[in-house]
């Protein structure tokens, strides 16, 4: 049965780089906190690239900053583990380094490119001070010259020329500050790149050049990348694999072209419905009615469940759990949260069930 | 540059408006004052100063507007500001001259350590959220509410008159001679102790206040996120990137301040009979000198200027934004 699907070839079936375990995360103290991340467990493989989607205020940013320990107040990470595999093949808790392990792992292991990349960049210095002074922290061996040649080096990865290193943040449209923050990550090499929205605030075009840019990049350089947007047909292009995100939990997750031609739960169906298909024949655009559910109350049974078309009694007393379904012979990727899969596959909704052509 | 230069054609224009209303002000006075006090000099003013006071304040209605104007500039160029009368016969300048050093360096320098400790203790509370540090502020509050001569006179009590540690009036021992060696500079210092730490007290609160709030603004900034992504060391990301941009807004209120120096002097050096601008502006208010007064209020309104000026090259140095060409 298992080799009727053939593996498609940009999926590594590598080991994990990042592995996020039953991560949960709390806004304010007190008695009565928002439960903003409920359980999240995700695995990042080597040189792979992770999709996370969903709608606004699912919690996709707050997963990035947890998972790095950025998190603002009144953010706390109040369980879970994030493990990252280092070069050498140990494995380390992020939540469990000293806060001069965590400075020192910070931008070598795991960089990111914050949501509204905008403001990312200190207005009062030059782009070359903001590139060399993180290489110079790190890698405090290196001479003027080396860090200086590094970062003309990293702006020409990007494709912006080396005579930008004199300018200031507002000098720069906003494609090319967004090209500096990638090239900013780069600039350490490191195993696992965080982008969050990187080109929410750009044109089609611009989207276009950063997103193949990352591809190329990623190619040549080989590292994991963590890519959040909210645009799913965006994600198709570039992930390998595809996570959805509704309101703090991950609800399915699967290589990309799978999440993309079967979703298998109601909302990633629904969330691909708010987005013109690529190829083929133009269908009808249905966003989701109704909005994500308040966090800050308690959910009972699936947080979905309220916008469901195909909701029944128990989903609204029991949360599912991130599991395979039937297919799991076909699909040994994918998990999805959903009762629907518990059902016999008869009484499960057709757009759900949909086969591997 | 360019930037720079229309910034200084810009204070050139303010210096001349504010020198040209000096010069009507006096002209626009019902019944001249200054007819009435060399009435009651006569005979021991020069011929040469009468001349001065003459054009200073349009005392010959007999000549043109503007040929008045001119001469008033070709005095003021040749620093001729007139008599006191007051401390007659001394020239105007040589007042200024000597009382203006007073106020710079005293309240000058309590002023700059004023805000170089505010913001520094501002910095750090608004980096710190929640520490004992931020006890800090209500009792900096406290000093900065209290009127300022209270405070003086609190002073005076307290370290004058009780504990005998300081001395609470002049700016040197009355029996010593202007001179530069230790035992004067000493007795200058020793003045100066309680005015200054008076004034540092009652300013300070504003400074840790102001940087605080804007430190805590700008905590949340992304680019400081992005610093504490990229493991920059705790002081780098407080200082060169949180404190550098918080400060911004503070300059420009040091530039106030500084321009407020030599006017908002006057309680102080009244408080501590001090020998600056603000006590001899008192007397010669005290004196209806209006020579003098005319003196310290071009002195005062060119140092606002110039505090304007200094302020605004030390924010260009620092906004980038602010350079921009175009
Ligand atoms: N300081 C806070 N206090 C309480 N709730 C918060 C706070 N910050 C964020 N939240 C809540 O956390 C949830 C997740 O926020 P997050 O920024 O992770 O959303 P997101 O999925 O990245 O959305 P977007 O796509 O709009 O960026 C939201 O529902 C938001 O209301
Ligand atoms: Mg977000």
């Amino acid at each position: 049965m298992s080799t009727v699907l053939p593996t498609p070839a940009t999926v590594k079936t590598g080991e994990p780089v990042l592995q996020i375990r039953n991560l949960v995360v709390d806004y304010g103290y007190g008695d009565d906190p928002t439960h903003v991340l409920r359980e999240v467990s995700l695995t990042l493989n080597k040189g792979e690239v992770l999709g996370l989607a969903g709608e606004s205020g699912c919690g996709m940013s707050t997963l990035a900053y947890a998972a790095s320990r950025l998190l603002p107040p009144p953010g706390i990470i109040t369980g879970g583990e994030v493990l990252f595999t280092r070069r050498d093949g140990s494995v380390v808790d992020i939540l469990k380094l000293s806060d001069k392990e965590l400075r020192a792992a910070r931008w070598n292991d795991i960089a990111i490119v914050f949501q509204g990349a905008m403001n990312s960049l200190n207005p009062v210095y030059r782009v070359s001070k903001q590139l060399t002074d993180v290489i110079a922290t790190h890698r405090p061996a290196l001479s003027r010259r080396e860090l200086d040649d590094r970062a003309a080096e990293l702006l020409e990865l990007v494709g912006i020329s080396p005579d930008r290193l004199r300018s200031f943040p507002h000098q720069l449209s906003g494609g090319m500050r967004q090209r500096v923050m990638i090239a900013m990550a780069l600039a350490l090499e490191p195993q696992v790149l965080i982008m969050d929205e990187p080109t929410t605030a750009l044109d089609v075009v611009m989207q276009r050049q950063i997103v193949e840019q990352i591809t190329d990049l990623r190619e040549r350089l080989g590292f994991a990348v963590i890519f959040i947007t909210h645009d799913v047909s965006l994600l198709i292009e570039v992930a390998d694999r595809i996570a959805i995100m509704y309101a703090g939990e991950i609800v399915e997750s699967a290589t990309a072209s799978e999440v993309y031609r079967m979703p298998r739960h109601p909302y990633s169906d629904g969330l691909l419905g708010s987005f013109p298909p690529l190829h083929g024949p133009r269908r009808e655009l249905g966003g989701i009615p109704g909005s994500p559910p308040d966090l800050a109350k308690p959910i009972d049974g699936c947080p979905y469940a309220d916008r469901c078309p195909f909701a029944f009694d128990r989903c609204r007393v029991e949360n599912p759990a991130l599991k395979q379904t039937v297919f799991a012979d076909l699909e040994p990727e994918r998990l999805v949260a959903c009762h629907l899969h518990d059902l016999p596959l008869a009484k499960v909704p057709v757009q759900l069930t949909r086969r591997p052509a | 540059m360019r930037f720079l230069a229309r910034r200084f054609i810009f204070y050139v224009i303010t210096a001349w408006a504010a020198i040209t209303i000096n010069f009507f002000i006096p002209r626009a006075m019902e019944g001249n004052p200054v007819d009435a006090l060399l009435a009651r000099y006569q005979g021991q003013v020069s011929p040469d100063a009468i001349r001065a006071l003459t054009v200073l304040f349009g005392l010959d209605k007999n000549q043109s507007l503007w040929d008045q104007y001119v001469q008033y500039w070709q005095l003021l160029f040749s620093g001729n500001l007139g008599l006191s009368f007051t401390f007659f016969p001394t020239p105007v300048a040589t007042v200024v001259q000597q009382s203006l050093p007073w106020t710079l360096g005293l309240v000058g320098l309590s002023t700059v350590i004023s805000f170089f400790v505010g913001t520094l203790i501002g910095t750090a509370i608004g980096w710190k959220r929640g520490t004992w540090a931020d006890g800090l502020l209500p009792v900096a509050t406290f000093f900065s509410a209290v009127p300022y001569f209270w405070l003086g006179l609190l002073a005076i009590m307290l370290f004058s008159l009780t504990l005998k540690l300081l001395p609470a009036a002049q700016g040197y021992d009355p029996g010593l001679i202007p001179n530069l060696d230790f035992i004067f500079i000493g007795s200058v210092i020793q003045h100066g102790i309680l005015p200054a730490l008076t004034i540092v007290l009652s300013s300070i609160a504003g400074w840790m206040l102001g940087m605080r709030n804007m430190m805590v603004t700008v905590t949340s900034e992304d680019y400081v996120s992005v610093a504490q992504a990229k493991g920059l060391s705790e002081r780098r990301i407080m200082f060169g990137y949180a404190a550098r941009n918080a400060i911004l807004p503070q300059i420009s209120g040091f530039a106030l301040s500084l321009g407020f120096i030599v006017s908002g002097t006057l309680v102080m050096e009244m408080v501590f009979s001090y020998p600056g601008i603000g006590f001899v502006l008192y007397q010669a208010v005290s004196a209806k000198d209006y020579p003098l007064m005319q003196g310290v209020f071009l002195v005062i309104t060119l140092s606002v200027l110039v505090a304007n000026i200094i302020a605004d090259l030390v924010y260009t140095l620092l906004d980038p934004r602010t350079r921009q060409e175009g």
